[in-house]
């Protein structure tokens, strides 16, 4: 009787679990449906949800009219870079919250998150007088430095979070071994914060790709990365949906693929530290 | 090589003092015990030495130099967690040869240490395994590996044994009592069971509040207790204190007896008893006594029929008494 009402609770309960990725899956899906439909198709009413006559021609307009690679080799450049110097910066300033925090470190770390809340177009201006000034308008450089400092608080959070979790006698023990600061960090912090950090690079290349305020208002043509390549298929009139799905998918694709193999160290990132 | 000293040291944490000011020698090759309940500020004490936490005034002097200044990796002291404090990334053979890796020697000298080290800890079997993979004793064996082939002068042990079982407890304790012997290199060990204290050391530093109680060979802590902290904290079990008017008897406030000076017989003696718990160890029966004045513990050597329940008379050995006066301290 228990287990029958156990089993069927656990039935109700992945379906629900279904129903919602499903759900939360569906603009995707539908994207990359329409990237397979003809223009005709893609507007019809009552939409046509699998039986449309499948092509592969708006993928061929989408790169014939515009460079994906480009574009592709742009937001590569962007996201890694930002996130490899934002972590190359926050290890150290992590170590210091986590091993030896002084009065203020949680007040520090939480200032450091309540720049998260600012609205970005608050800063736009000023952010864009001052890439004029210093000629890094659409620079790949420019870009790299803001989206780097954007995520600088989560990354140190994230770190934060992970050192914490290290028991502070194995550094002292190392220190004991006659291991400087920096041989500390080398030899036995970051061995141990490995996992940690990779996830940390993850989801953090992963937000850095998807940043779509800063990409599109600092770029033209030089530096613009694929969210520009997306902004570019999406005109007013909207006449060109199955275009511009063809264009989001291909914009999307690195990223959910990378998204879809390395998904166990991004929900252990995610969650890590929260439970015992 | 391995002479300490420490100098009107003093540890606060903001506003609470740990250590008030404290004057300590340990001498070369040494084996000194702190012990004290916990909270005494023993592992403060020892971490001050190590040099992992900042003495708020006061010198310490490591060999005649002073130390007070210099970080723990400078001080050449080997430390020895409770936690065992293994790097689990490496395997045991990388855990023993960090150190020497630190202190930047050749491959092959390294390789050679090891081996040697790892050979007089029963560890070579397990030199290419991961800490994950040993069980609590051989991880404390690699901790003690790792301590001994950086030839320190002197060696810290935070609590080590506090995390095995029993039987290994001891095993343990003669094998760290064995390699004193052996490298004749000073050893401070921090523990809050007096046993350990008792069998380990050649000094027992008694610590109560972070104060220093008495400082003396296990045997003088034994048989001449500076007060009644320290009578009731050597010894197990513990020394019977009494105190009222069988105290004043003696004209002193406190009297205290341990139980293995007290004469147990069901016929007659000095002081009348109820036994609420007798324990038979088989080598000796412990007797936890209700008596007019107070709960006593008394021992009784080799096998007794005595149950709960029983009448017995207790006598004590006038020429073990101890004396406390109203202020706690020992009276002649």
């Amino acid at each position: 009787m228990a287990r029958s009402i156990t089993a069927r609770r656990k039935t109700i309960n992945t379906a629900i679990a279904w129903s919602i990725g499903l759900l939360i899956f569906f603009p995707i899906l539908w994207t990359i449906l329409t990237s397979f439909k003809s223009e005709a198709d893609a507007i019809a009413f009552p939409p046509k949800f699998l039986f449309f006559d499948w092509t592969l021609e708006n993928y061929a307009v989408v790169q014939e009219r515009s460079d994906y690679t480009r574009y592709l080799w742009n937001s590569i450049i962007i996201a890694g870079l930002s996130t490899l110097i934002g972590v190359i910066i926050a290890i150290p300033a992590a170590w210091s919250m986590a091993f030896v925090p002084s009065r203020h470190t949680k007040d520090i770390l939480l200032w450091m998150l309540s720049t998260k809340m600012l609205p970005a177009v608050g800063v736009l201006y000023p952010m864009y007088l001052i890439f004029i000034k210093l000629g890094l308008l659409d620079t790949r450089t420019g870009l790299v430095m803001v989206l780097m400092l954007i995520n600088l608080p989560i990354i140190v959070w994230m770190l934060y979070t992970y050192f914490k979790e290290i028991p502070g006698e194995i550094l002292e023990a190392a220190r004991m071994d006659g291991a400087s600061l920096p041989k500390e960090i080398i030899y036995v912090l970051t061995p141990m914060a490995v996992p940690g950090i990779a996830s940390t690079l993850l989801l953090n290349f992963i937000l850095a790709w998807n940043e779509a305020f800063w990409t599109l208002n600092l770029t033209a043509a030089k530096a613009a990365p694929l969210t520009a390549f997306i902004a570019s298929y999406s005109s007013p009139e909207g006449l060109f949906y199955a275009k511009l799905s063809a264009a989001s998918t291909m914009a999307i694709a690195p990223i959910l693929i990378m998204g879809w193999f390395s998904q166990k160290q991004l929900v252990r990132g995610l969650t890590f530290g929260a439970v015992k | 090589m391995g002479q300490i000293e420490l100098k009107k040291v003093t540890k606060r944490f903001g506003e609470t003092e740990v250590i008030p000011p404290l004057d300590l020698v340990i001498g070369e090759g040494e084996f000194v015990v702190f012990v004290g309940p916990s909270g005494c500020g023993k592992s403060t004490l020892l971490r001050l030495i190590a040099g992992l936490e900042d003495i708020t005034s006061g010198t310490i002097e490591i060999d005649g130099q002073d130390a007070t200044a210099v970080g723990p990796a400078k001080r050449g002291l080997a430390m020895v967690f409770q936690s065992y404090a293994l790097y689990p990334h490496m395997t045991v053979r990388k855990n023993i040869a960090f150190p020497l890796k630190m202190a930047g020697m050749d491959a092959a000298a390294i390789n050679a240490k090891v081996t040697a080290a790892a050979s007089v800890l029963n560890l070579t079997d397990y030199l290419d395994r991961r800490p994950g993979q040993l069980s609590g004793g051989q991880r404390q064996r690699v901790a003690i590996g790792r301590a001994i082939v950086r030839e320190p002068s002197a060696f810290l042990f935070d609590e080590p044994l506090s995390n095995l079982d029993a039987a290994l407890r001891v095993n343990m304790r003669l094998e760290i009592t064995e390699l004193h012997q052996t490298l004749k290199t000073t050893m401070i060990y921090v523990t809050h069971d007096q046993v350990e204290a008792m069998t380990m050391a050649d000094k027992i530093v008694v610590l109560r509040a972070g104060n220093i109680e008495q400082v003396g060979s296990p045997l003088e802590l034994y048989r001449t207790p500076r007060n009644t902290f320290v009578a009731g904290f050597i010894g197990s079990p513990k020394m019977n204190l009494i105190d009222g008017a069988e105290a004043a008897k003696h004209g002193v406030a406190t009297i205290g007896i341990r139980p293995e000076h007290v004469t147990v017989s069901k016929d007659g003696g000095d002081w009348q008893g109820r036994v609420t718990v007798a324990e038979h160890l088989g080598s000796d029966t412990f007797l936890h006594v209700a008596s007019d004045l107070g709960q006593m513990t008394v021992r009784v050597g080799g096998e007794m029929n005595v149950r709960h329940g029983d009448t017995i008379w207790m006598t004590p050995d006038m020429t073990h008494l101890h004396r406390f006066g109203a202020d706690g301290l020992r009276t002649p």
